[in-house]
């Protein structure tokens, strides 16, 4: 075809080899790698928020799952999370500042802003995992999950109680809360107090169980614990692979691969990668840990 | 874009930077950096505000509707911050930002529009397991 003949790359498609976008190809690409990877937070995140509602107080409220906090003993609601939260908008601010640093084709600078971003990003993964150790481990006191049986809502209506979730009072062990379903989203919803001889009925019937798996979760309902798992692994993973890449490229920095190139576009790349991880766990912490 | 080259004397020998590589110079680099620090602390008081509302909101007597919208407003906020200064994306050209940002909001929005409605057929699965 003649045509193919004077196809060359100057005039590829019309364009005069120029981007509409003013954008190169890598930095493009990731673009679109990150909406499509937004998409399928918005739905891992959307369900998680949809069965939340429906399921009410059986639902676990996070502040009374991840109270620990390392080398302190005690009740400390959301404070490690949020710890958590900041080390990663922390590793976000380095990871620009590397970014900024290879406008200016400023090697050392580049280094030392990855090298900080590389260890915030490892500090995360760890605190995760600690995380995951306590959610999995659970509490001394456990729960009770109960048995098939039914029982009376002060209003009339009768609840099942199959697979509920009924948490200790205290630990004294004297008194056992039985949540049920309240209206979608009222956090505050009571709970029917279990004594004497309902006590010993709803703990002969149902089975005592400690930290949470995929089937059980001592907290509330064991889709919680699925979700938990779930969102915050796939994100990890996220998490994982931007320190495996960041590392990569942070090699390359210090072997000069990028001053001998003439910029340092790579960094600007794998750089949209992890503010995008920052940007899911902006969501998962609000709507895991605060809602 | 800024396609201002600067002139290290340690790539003098490379090859042309390729023009949709960014560079900037000395003073464009402090008032970036000047930028990227502000942010910092415009998301970390988000953060704060957002971890002291969630300890504190029954004491403060404001109800749970309100907190909850609260947080998804402090939540956008924050994600606008990071994608338009972090990822750059404000001063990307028009053509980029209407196709990273319609798509997805389109798609989110559609989403969450099932969820919300569909979410009736729960009800019914919830009787027939029982």
């Amino acid at each position: 075809m003649s045509n193919t003949a004077t196809m060359d790359s100057k005039t590829a498609w019309g364009g005069n080899n120029e981007s509409p976008y003013g954008a190169s190809y890598g930095k493009l690409m990731m673009w679109f790698f990150l909406i499509s990877d937004a998409l399928s937070f918005t739905g891992f995140l959307s369900a998680y928020g949809f069965y939340r509602h429906y399921y009410g107080s059986l639902w676990p409220s996070a502040e009374n799952v991840f109270t620990h906090f390392p080398f302190m003993h005690g009740n400390h609601p959301l404070l490690y999370v949020a710890l958590m939260t900041f080390i990663l908008i922390m590793s976000s601010v380095t990871m620009v500042l590397a970014v900024e640093a290879g406008h200016r084709m400023d090697k050392k600078g580049v280094t030392i802003w990855l090298g900080w971003t590389l260890l915030g990003g490892a500090i995360f993964l760890g605190s995760q995992a600690w995380e995951w150790y306590h959610f999995i481990h659970g509490t001394e006191l456990g729960a009770i999950e109960l048995g098939r049986g039914t029982f009376a809502l002060p209003n009339g209506t009768v609840e099942h109680t199959y697979g509920v979730i009924a948490r200790w009072a205290d630990d004294s062990k004297q008194v056992l809360l039985l949540p049920w379903r309240e209206i979608a989203g009222d956090i505050t919803s009571p709970y029917i107090q279990l004594t004497g001889q309902a006590l010993t009925e709803a703990v002969a019937n149902g089975k005592e169980i400690y930290g949470a798996n995929l089937t059980h979760n001592e907290y509330g309902h064991p889709l919680f614990g699925d979700f938990f798992f779930f969102i915050t692994g796939f994100h990890g993973t996220h998490v994982f692979s931007g320190v495996v890449i960041n590392f990569i490229v942070f090699i390359n920095v210090i072997m000069g691969t990028y001053q001998k190139r003439g910029y340092y576009e790579m960094v600007e790349k794998v750089g949209l990668y992890w503010h995008f991880v920052d940007l899911v766990w902006v969501f998962v912490f609000t709507f895991f840990y605060l809602v | 874009m800024e396609h201002s080259h600067n002139t290290h004397d340690s790539h003098a020998h490379a090859p042309e930077p390729y023009k949709y590589a960014a560079h900037h110079s000395e003073e464009e680099g402090k008032k970036t950096r000047r930028m990227i620090w502000n942010m910092f602390w415009v998301l970390l008081a988000i953060t704060t505000v957002e971890v002291t509302l969630g300890l504190f909101w029954r004491k403060l007597e404001i109800s749970w509707a309100a907190v909850k919208m609260t947080f998804i407003i402090l939540t956008v906020a924050k994600a606008y911050f990071i994608v338009a200064y972090y990822m750059h994306l404000k001063h990307e050209r028009k053509a980029l930002k209407n196709t990273i940002i319609i798509p997805f909001v389109l798609f989110a929005l559609y989403l969450l529009y099932h969820i919300f409605t569909e979410g009736v057929y729960s009800e019914m699965m919830d009787k027939w397991f029982f």
